[in-house]
């Protein structure tokens, strides 16, 4: 095996909430210097290894410890006890432009940020070229970085941290920066960084830069790991986490041999399935998956999400439903999900599903966007989803007599709107 | 810090067995920050390491001495002029004070106070910056990881651009005054200057780390380091104290002189002021005094040879240095909470 880029040994850190904090000699004394505080641990024996080349996920809620674990690494943290080994030069984001020093100028702030990161003017002289193409900012490298805006402040920071050469990155949540052709250059360099065999390390919250990214990935909880996975495993598992559920029906937690329910292959399909991809809004959809099973379940609850281009969830299936509960018999079949009108406007969606228990102590299986569909609408409105629409036109009543012309069928009268017709 | 660069050869040269993992792909130039570069992030960081990078900070100190002064004084010359009026203010008042209200007799007194007062603004001054200096820059250090202790050495770089400047602004004066310093005692101007350093950079690299947890430290430092100026013989002289007054009128209490050289700073001010001011004593003839009458002899500094001083200079020095290691030691201990308690 090839020496790990990172070794985490049983990193421990405690954090001491005070409940009552003196900062000065003149409290401590005044208090005997007692400071009554909680320890908290943000980390306990965390044990992980990061191989060279590979790029790998750190997924957890909020509080979970996994930037703490970053900071570690990147050494702005000193861990309680335990050791962390970095081979390479390391380079971290963990807030883009964090060493920036806003009087300086753009140029000042790229030798200090070099400085920082341990490299020698003369290396920098050499890469400053780069930074500032990079960074798309030749015209206003000279002035001071104060009077950059958020995005050009961001674009300076990553170009930086990249053109720095690291043998080991570490992000943290910081890849979405600056407009979408930036965006696209950095997702490029992550890639070139990636072929040319350097070290990423991700923390995300979004399971789709993890799954799109990362080679396997870590869930954390409670500053404790629970599994280091390939990233689709660590997303089920992050996702059950996130979603509350005590036990994870994973492999080996369920019957011997794996799980009891496990999704096959999941497919969408649409009235006109034959003759075009996309489907129109208002047309019916069909999605079905493939569900084997070793045991007989009889009380197993399908679940169905979809979500749009911007990963956000547009609908999710009512778990109390009861058209959502189904019988698996041993051996397992075909779920099938029917809309009978998706009133969606253009777009791609992806569909997630999930089986469960009913009292949400076990998820047997969950796919997340496992499969997608798309919707073109043929009409001129935008916008996410297309409502029921009627449109009528009356006038105001003004107290002449005459006739009141009415537009629109099915306006009845209604309060407020009193006939005046004589 | 707690990031160490250990560099360690066998991170390169460790066996490989072929066909597991992919292969290792030396990417970026190779180099003194190449792939061998092994960094240990732990609990404890040994004495030995911290120096190490310390020393390997040093263009780290250049950068961030550099931007103080930049942000400071927007690389003006009038910018500095600025930094200089305090200095210069300060000069002229203790000038007007002792010459003019309390009538000192010594001969270029302006020179003496400039000598002592160019030691001690450095001192003083890079120790009181440094105090507040972690807590100031917490966006960075909370952010990014360096050797902290590189913060307080930056504004005892700051200070020792200021330093320069006086010294200019000193020797100006002296060759418009045409006072001679003694060339013979200039030898322990270098040896004066390196205990100076030394003994100021373990100072604020201690101060800056306990204002982190007590953050009155900068006031305690402040009226700390007012009682150690006066207790410093920069606006009176030593002669005045030991040669002349106590020795004359209180022989018994001549031990106070050894209290006396407790101060660290004392013997480099003096040192300073004899290389300076170039003379030990002054004769002094008040108007209206019977012709014939021979002057009274004013000592203000001890007949010492260069060897007495440097030898007390040595001694600083050795102190200092275990004073520099024993605060780096403090500022590892308190510097792997900065990043919480910022």
């Amino acid at each position: 095996m090839p020496l790990a880029a990172i070794e985490v040994r049983d990193i421990s850190k405690q954090f001491r909430l005070y409940s009552e904090k003196h900062t000065s000699l003149k409290e401590r004394v005044l208090h005997g210097g007692r400071m009554p505080f909680t320890p908290f641990w943000a980390l306990r024996d965390v044990t992980v290894d990061i191989n060279q080349g590979e790029t790998f996920g750190i997924l957890g809620r909020n509080g979970c410890g996994k930037s703490t674990l970053l900071k570690c690494v990147a050494g702005i943290l000193k861990p309680t006890s335990g050791e962390i080994r970095v081979r390479g030069k390391l380079a971290a984001m963990l807030e883009l432009g964090a060493g920036f020093q806003p009087e300086l100028s753009g140029r000042d702030n790229i030798f200090l940020n070099g400085a920082l990161l341990g490299l020698p003017q003369s290396e920098m002289e050499r890469r400053f070229d780069d930074i500032v193409a990079f960074a798309e900012l030749e015209d206003f490298i000279d002035n001071q970085v104060k009077f950059y805006s958020s995005g050009m402040y961001v674009r300076l920071g990553f170009a930086v941290a990249i053109n720095v050469e690291p043998d080991v990155l570490l992000v943290d949540e910081v890849l979405a920066v600056g407009d979408a052709a930036f965006q696209r250059k950095c997702l490029d360099h992550v890639k070139k960084f990636q072929r040319e065999g350097r070290t990423i390390v991700v923390v995300s919250h979004a399971t789709d830069v993890i799954r799109q990214n990362c080679e396997r990935a870590m869930v954390m909880n409670h500053g404790q790991t629970i599994t280091v996975d390939e990233p689709g495993e660590a997303i089920r598992v992050y996702l059950a986490d996130l979603l509350g559920v005590g036990t994870v029906a994973g492999p080996g937690s369920g019957e011997p041999g794996g799980n009891v329910l496990a999704i096959g292959t999941v497919r969408t399909e649409h009235e006109a399935s034959g003759s075009r991809v996309h489907l129109y809004p208002g047309e019916s959809l069909t999605v079905t998956a493939e569900l084997d099973s070793l045991a007989a379940v009889p009380n197993a609850l399908a679940t169905i999400a979809i979500y749009d281009d911007a990963n956000e969830l547009v609908f999710a299936s009512d778990p109390d439903d009861p058209a959502c509960a189904v019988e698996v018999p041993e051996g397992g079949g075909i779920v099938r999900f029917f809309f009978p009108e998706v009133p969606l406007l253009d777009g791609t969606y992806t569909v997630s599903v999930g089986v469960r228990s009913p009292t949400e102590t076990a998820i047997y299986d969950w796919k997340d966007q496992v499969t997608q569909f798309e919707v073109a609408n043929p009409g001129r409105s935008t916008g996410r989803v297309r409502l029921p629409l009627d449109v009528s036109f009356r006038l105001r009543s003004t107290g002449l007599t005459g006739e009141v012309p009415v537009v629109g069928t099915d306006f009845g009268p209604a309060a407020g709107w009193e006939e005046t017709v004589p | 810090m707690s990031l160490r660069a250990e560099r360690s050869a066998s991170a390169t040269t460790a066996p490989q067995e072929p066909g597991h993992g992919p292969p290792l792909i030396h990417a970026g130039p190779p180099g003194a920050n190449g792939h061998d570069a092994l960094t240990v992030v732990s609990g404890e960081v040994r004495l030995g390491r911290r120096l190490r990078d310390l020393w390997g900070s040093r263009e780290l100190i250049v950068r961030f001495t550099r931007t103080e002064l930049k942000v400071k004084y927007k690389n003006s010359v009038l910018g500095y002029a600025w930094s200089m009026l305090n200095p210069a203010l300060v000069l002229l008042i203790y000038y007007m004070v002792f010459k003019i209200i309390a009538r000192s007799h010594q001969p270029y007194f302006a020179i003496w106070l400039f000598a002592g007062l160019l030691v001690w603004n450095l001192f003083s001054g890079a120790s009181l910056a440094s105090t507040s200096v972690v807590v100031g820059k917490a966006g960075i250090v909370k952010k990014v990881a360096f050797p902290r202790e590189v913060l307080a050495l930056s504004q005892l770089g700051v200070t020792l651009v200021l330093f320069a400047i006086q010294a200019v602004v000193l020797v100006g004066a002296m060759l418009l005054f045409g006072i001679h310093p003694s060339f013979h005692y200039m030898v322990l101007l270098p040896l004066a200057f390196v205990t100076l350093l030394v003994f100021t950079a373990a100072f604020s690299i201690f101060l800056s780390a306990v204002n982190v947890y007590l953050r009155d430290t900068q006031h305690l430092t402040e009226v700390l380091l007012m009682a150690w100026f006066w207790g410093t013989s920069i606006v009176y002289t030593y002669g005045q104290i030991f040669l002349s007054g106590l020795q004359k009128n209180h022989p018994s209490l001549k031990w106070l002189q050894y209290v006396y050289f407790v101060n660290p700073i004392e013997p480099i001010v003096m040192a300073f002021q004899r290389v300076v001011y170039g003379k030990t004593q002054y004769t002094y003839l008040p108007p209206g005094t019977k012709r014939g009458t021979p002057p009274t002899v004013y000592h203000i500094l001890p007949t010492w040879g260069v060897g007495t001083y440097a030898m007390l200079l040595g001694i600083v020095l050795a102190v200092s240095v275990v004073l520099f290691l024993l605060a780096l030691v403090v500022f590892g201990r308190l510097e792997g909470n900065f990043a919480e308690e910022l």
